[in-house]
């Protein structure tokens, strides 16, 4: 994990919709390379993100604001079990843990394959929120990615939030 | 197959059983595995008899380029390999890693392969 502490400042860098696949790619990468899981795009995503656990990175520097990663509580499990070995789908630190982990990996995975970010933008230590009934709202003018993936019929969330 | 004693330095717990759970798919035969979860922890748990060091970069109290250099010092650690593992893209601070002494590197995602390419040849195993 990372705090926001040590890099030398660097002018931002702008926003780019073409990211959409390289975030994709990473949380693709992500969930296959530590949790043996096979995502893949959504064709028909929901009309809005859901999913009782959501793990939240922020990034800080050449590009400033939060990734996301947001599912069902089930697939939360499953993903810990497949990361960490059966017992932990029913240990629910465990569950949270691993969203934290998988999220600030997406993040890193994310900004490692931009040059002009793996050097110059820093992760936080990443947060874990259970519950649905919350709104989302950044305070700056911003850009923002929304992917839903699909694993096993469950939609899997990410977001990226870009302030401007 | 050797059987191997280990130091996990990271600062979360889950990454700490994800990197022995990956080391053991890699095939190796832990007999031990210490955990710190930072530095300063790290250091009081060296002990004689480690195999390897791994060590996440990134962590509070001391992080894990401090915690190398400071291992340079520490008699029980000498000739013992370390290897960083990051979720940092930055080449900078592997560059620094490696300076500092470090036998190598792995970068978050990883696979149980990747480990096993990467810390075989460090182990003679």
């Amino acid at each position: 994990m990372t705090p926001m502490t040590k890099q030398s400042p660097r002018a931002g860098v702008a926003f780019d919709p073409a990211w959409r696949s390289l975030l994709e790619c990473a949380a693709i990468e992500v969930f296959q390379m530590m949790a043996g899981a096979q995502l893949s795009l959504e064709a028909n995503p929901p009309a809005e993100p859901g999913g009782e656990v959501t793990a939240m990175v922020g990034l800080a520097g050449a590009l400033c604001g939060m990734v996301t990663l947001r599912c069902s509580r089930p697939a939360s499990a499953t993903f810990a079990s497949k990361m960490l070995g059966g017992d932990a789908a029913s240990n629910p630190s465990m569950a949270r843990d691993a969203m934290g982990e998988l999220c600030n990996m997406v993040a890193g995975n994310f900004k490692a394959k931009i040059s002009s970010l793996a050097d110059y933008c820093m992760l936080s230590v990443p947060t874990v929120i259970f519950g649905e009934d919350y709104a989302f709202t950044p305070m700056h003018p911003h850009d923002e990615i929304t992917l839903c993936l699909n694993f096993d019929g469950e939609p899997i969330w990410v977001m990226l939030v870009a302030h401007s | 197959m050797r059987k191997l004693k280990v130091l996990i330095v990271d600062d979360s717990s889950v990454m700490r059983k994800i990197i022995e759970r990956s080391l053991r798919q890699a095939g190796l035969d832990l007999t031990e595995v210490l955990e710190a979860s930072n530095g300063a922890e790290g250091l009081a748990a060296v002990q004689t008899g480690l195999d390897m060091i791994f060590s996440d970069i990134n962590m509070p109290v001391m992080d894990g380029l401090e915690f190398l250099k400071n291992l340079a010092s520490v008699d029980a650690a000498k000739g013992v390999p370390v290897v960083m593992i990051t979720t940092e893209g930055s080449e900078a601070r592997v560059v620094e890693a490696l300076s500092a002494g470090a036998k190598g590197y792995l970068r978050k995602p990883f696979t149980p392969e990747q480990v096993k390419e990467r810390v075989a040849p460090l182990l003679g195993v």
